[in-house]
């Protein structure tokens, strides 16, 4: 039997109604009504809960007075790209976390779906105008990478005026928005959408480009005056157990690379999947080969549910969606099929709280002797997390890496250690959420300009500039 | 963009959005934040004669979930001395000499007292004078505020010292607590007055604390009547608005006052005739920072309607304001239901039945229960498209052939 399953388990119109948006848009009737329930909060927690501050009440109220563009401007101008933000941010752990009719109601106000309605009118007139660039000022940066924090950047210096070239190593510009998000949160075409009206902001995208093999380091420096690292992180941590290669055996983000294509006929799946961690990721992957068809999909975590990084409501979802849990289970192994063209299970051995946990904060778990079972599946999905990308990192000279590979850099500026080169995003935080990738591209574009030009300017949602310590120019 | 510049009676202001006479005026470093936060002008808080408080001095009522529905005070003129208030226009005016700076005034009902505080504020450097006819309590025990509003004579006589007294542009702020707006209109026309200002507040008592049956506002178990305002009073602020824009004896700028909050409020008083607004509650509950969206708001709909500026909106609905004999009977019209709309409260049903005229009955789809409309027996009242939830569900259908036309003033004549 093999597991590369070429067409689809269930048919592909039960699958596209399974794809659906998880939260569809609002009405206009429905939109009007939520946010003339917002308080309009001044020095509103919600804001102060967005990373990228934008100023929640200001925008809800102009839905409620019907200036629907002038409310998707707040957003942008705080935010670039806040057209995905409203769909794919945790919002419950940020600006819906923070309402206050969270203590008054028991409701909050639905800010992400308020923001995806006015960012959606935005986004459907074309998003005309919403910001006059400045005239250009001969300046040149190269951003390395078009995911969150290189799009965030890019828009900010092409509307101080500055030519922007972007080099992006795939095929299609948006980095994880376009090739990360579960399909039922934003579907690839909306990441697309946006990445387009920054493009119309002047902003050049190389794609098929990638620096280090398809243009060289050396080169973007002559050409540019600074350099911004959006490289993100990259591929998933390896299990390190026997089996590991054999066909059937996917990383998470080449899986939910393949289900982001739509071409449902060409999707990996299986009738029983095992996917391997625990964390947001993983969830994403679970509820995927869900709604492809997977009869059984069972989530294997070493440590127990009480340690799983996924956030409360991604569970919750994950448990709605049927996913069978696996905890205190570690893998050792994966077990071919008879003709080794596939998989047959997954082997697996308990694992218990080790008896002196350490200093470290997190539980330490350890095998159980003699505990190992099987989990008869086709198909294993690893959930890991990414790796940095230390090996292209060092290949610049002066830059500084922490020991857990992540760039560091001045957080007023986003600059690094080599002073033409800047970084933020995931590969500075070493990987969050979208909307810390856009306030860092924001952090950085002004760290840029100031280090271009010596002037201080406000960009919305940032603290007064105050600059501690003097920035090295170049 | 949209050219925001509006000019009332020769007071240039960089948008139309003025701040009253009120709480938001009160000082210098006030209205300065103002001006920082975009208001186009401020009308600082009434000064004159010396006043003593009392707390509390607001009540209102809430509709549902919204607070704040309408306000009332029984707050007085300034307490603040008037000498400071005086020193402080001057600062402000020259700090911001784009911002329109008006000067409130109410004192005893002496000629040379309002003479001599018209030109001490005129030496400060405002750009105009209002005179606060308007207050409904207190002042008025003494003779002031809406005591003079009242008496048309009292508005014309005053009125003319001031235009005496000063070369400055005088507003009149009237008082809504009167039988016909129009008359103290006219006679503060005949004073000399350079534009008119409306509504101040409203006679009103808020309410009663049921257990203890003291009234709102409680001032140590007795209240006052007081100025209501707010979002409620906007419909009352409107028609006395649009009447004096269309008063042939009038044919002054009108600065319009009452429950506006945001810029689509704005724009219903431009297009009944008012040449700039004045807000008061609205920053009161939500502070400054709401002109914003009035200016980006107001802005982006001259935009989309394509005019070039604010201006060439004023008055455009005034002609459609009209007396109800020269309403046309010939026009008809009906409720119709769409199925595909209704959510089956019936809420339209019970309107029509108990409220109206007994022409909607229920009709099976399916297994659902639908309202629908008896044509030949609907009025065209309007009352179930008002009640109905579901937007677009009921829609007013005019069902005459638009051949003919009959009002009721030519019905009459014949
Ligand atoms: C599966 C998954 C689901 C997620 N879901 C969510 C979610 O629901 N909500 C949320 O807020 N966050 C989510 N995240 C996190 C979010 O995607 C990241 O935090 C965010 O994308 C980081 O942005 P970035 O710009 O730093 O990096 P990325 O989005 O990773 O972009 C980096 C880009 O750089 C390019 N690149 C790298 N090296 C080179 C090179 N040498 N030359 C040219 N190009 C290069 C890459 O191809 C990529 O396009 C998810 C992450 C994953 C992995
Ligand atoms: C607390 C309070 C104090 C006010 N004081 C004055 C005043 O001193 N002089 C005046 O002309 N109007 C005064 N007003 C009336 C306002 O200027 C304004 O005419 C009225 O509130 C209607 O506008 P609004 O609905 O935007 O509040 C006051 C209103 C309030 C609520
Ligand atoms: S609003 Fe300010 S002045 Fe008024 S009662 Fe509250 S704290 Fe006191």
């Amino acid at each position: 039997m093999t597991t590369e399953v070429s067409k689809t388990l269930i048919p592909v119109e039960e699958i596209e109604r399974n794809f659906r948006e998880i939260e569809p848009a609002l009405s206009d009737t429905e939109a009007r009504l939520e946010a003339q329930r917002c308080l309009y909060c001044y020095d509103a927690p919600c804001t102060q809960a967005c990373p990228t501050h934008i100023d929640v009440p200001a925008f809800i109220k102009k839905i409620a007075s019907g200036n629907v563009m002038g409310s998707a401007r707040v957003i942008f101008n705080a935010n670039p790209i806040g057209a995905s933000c409203a769909r794919v941010c945790p919002v419950e752990a940020l600006c819906v976390g923070a309402c206050v009719e969270n203590t008054l109601m028991h409701q909050p106000i639905m800010i992400g779906r308020l923001q995806r309605y006015a960012t959606d009118h935005a986004m459907r007139e074309g998003a005309p105008q919403l910001f006059k660039p400045n005239p250009h000022n001969g300046k040149s940066v190269g951003i390395i990478g078009s995911g969150p924090a290189g799009l965030s950047c890019a828009a900010f210096l092409a509307r101080l005026g500055y030519q922007i070239t972007i080099y992006e190593q795939k095929e299609k510009a948006g980095g994880l928005d376009t090739y990360g998000m579960a399909e039922y949160k934003m579907a690839q075409i909306d990441s697309l959408t946006e990445v387009s009206w920054i493009e119309r902001m002047g902003v050049e995208i190389k794609c098929n480009t990638k620096v280090g093999t398809d243009v060289t380091l050396e080169e973007l420096e002559t050409r540019h005056e600074a350099i911004f690292l959006a490289v993100g992180l990259g591929a998933t941590s390896r299990l390190h157990i026997p089996g590991e290669d054999l066909p059937g055996v996917y990383e998470a983000l080449d899986f939910i690379d393949q289900v982001k294509t739509r071409q449902w006929e060409n999707v990996p799946i299986a009738t029983s999947v095992a996917v391997i961690g625990a964390g947001n990721t993983s969830v994403d992957a679970v509820t995927q080969a869900k709604r492809l068809g997977a009869e059984h999909v069972i989530m294997v975590y070493r440590r127990s549910q009480k340690e799983m990084p996924a956030y409360h409501y991604e569970y919750e979802l994950a448990k709605s969606d049927a996913v069978e849990f696996q905890w205190q289970t570690a893998p050792v192994a994966i077990i071919p099929n008879a003709d080794n063209s596939g998989i047959a299970a997954l082997r697996c051995v308990r694992t218990q709280l080790a008896p002196a946990a350490g200093k470290s904060k997190r539980a330490e778990y350890q095998p159980v002797p003699g505990s190992e079972f099987e989990i008869p599946v086709q198909m294993v999905i690893k959930a890991l997390g990414q790796q940095k990308r230390v090996s292209f990192l060092e290949t610049i000279p002066g830059i500084n890496l922490d020991p857990a590979g992540r760039v560091k850099v001045t957080p007023e500026s986003m600059q690094t250690s080599n002073p033409k080169y800047f970084a933020g995003g995931d590969c500075v935080n070493g990987g969050r959420e979208a909307v810390d990738a856009a306030q860092h591209g924001k952090i950085a574009a002004r760290g840029i300009h100031f280090v271009m030009t010596g002037e201080r300017i406000q960009l919305a949602g940032l603290d007064d500039f105050k600059f501690p310590i003097p920035l090295t120019g170049f | 963009m949209a050219d925001l510049k509006v000019n009332l009676a020769g007071i240039e202001s960089p948008n139309p959005f003025w701040l009253a006479s009120a709480p938001p005026t009160n000082m210098g470093s006030m209205v300065e934040r103002a001006f920082d936060a975009g208001w186009g002008g401020a009308v600082w808080k009434t000064i004159g004669e010396p006043i003593v408080n009392v707390c509390s001095r607001l009540a209102s009522v809430d509709y549902g979930p919204v607070r704040m529905m309408g306000l009332n005070n029984i707050e007085l003129i300034s307490d603040r001395p008037t000498e400071v208030n005086i020193e402080e226009m001057r600062q402000v005016k020259r700090k911001y000499p784009k911002h329109s700076v008006i000067a409130s005034l109410m004192v005893e009902s002496k000629k040379e007292a309002w003479e001599e505080i018209s030109k001490r504020v005129e030496d400060a450097g405002v750009d105009g004078i209002e005179l606060n006819f308007g207050c409904p309590h207190g002042m008025s025990e003494r003779g002031m505020g809406s005591a003079m509003g009242q008496v048309p004579d009292y508005t014309c006589m005053v009125t003319e010292w001031v235009k005496g007294a000063t070369k400055l542009p005088v507003i009149v702020k009237l008082t809504p607590n009167i039988t016909s707006i129009n008359y103290p209109a006219r006679a503060a026309v005949r004073g000399g007055a350079d534009a008119l200002s409306l509504i101040n507040t409203i006679n009103s008592v808020m309410g009663v604390d049921i257990d203890t049956m003291i009234p709102y506002p409680n001032v140590n178990g007795k209240a006052a009547h007081g100025g209501y305002c707010g979002p409620a009073v906007k419909p009352i602020a409107l028609n006395m608005v649009s009447e004096l824009a269309r008063d042939p004896e009038v044919g002054i700028p009108i600065s319009g006052i009452g429950g506006i909050g945001t810029w689509r409020d704005a724009v219903e008083f431009l297009l009944l005739g008012a040449t700039n607004v004045q807000v008061c509650t609205a920053v009161m509950h939500y502070g400054y920072r709401i002109v914003e969206d009035m200016i980006d708001g107001l802005s982006n709909y001259l935009d989309e309607k394509g005019f070039a500026s604010v201006q060439d909106i004023i008055g455009l609905s005034s002609n459609r304001v009209t007396d109800w004999g020269n309403l046309d009977l010939k026009y008809k019209t009906v409720a119709r239901i769409d199925h595909s709309k209704c959510i089956q409260c019936n809420l339209c049903y019970v309107a029509c039945e108990d409220g109206a005229h007994q022409c909607i009955h229920f009709t099976q789809i399916g297994t659902k229960k639908f309202p629908f409309v008896d044509e030949d027996e609907c009025v065209g009242c309007n009352l179930c498209n008002l009640v109905c939830p579901a937007p677009g569900c009921i829609t007013m259908t005019r069902v005459d052939d638009g051949q003919q036309s009959m009002t009721w003033r030519e019905y009459s004549a014949k």
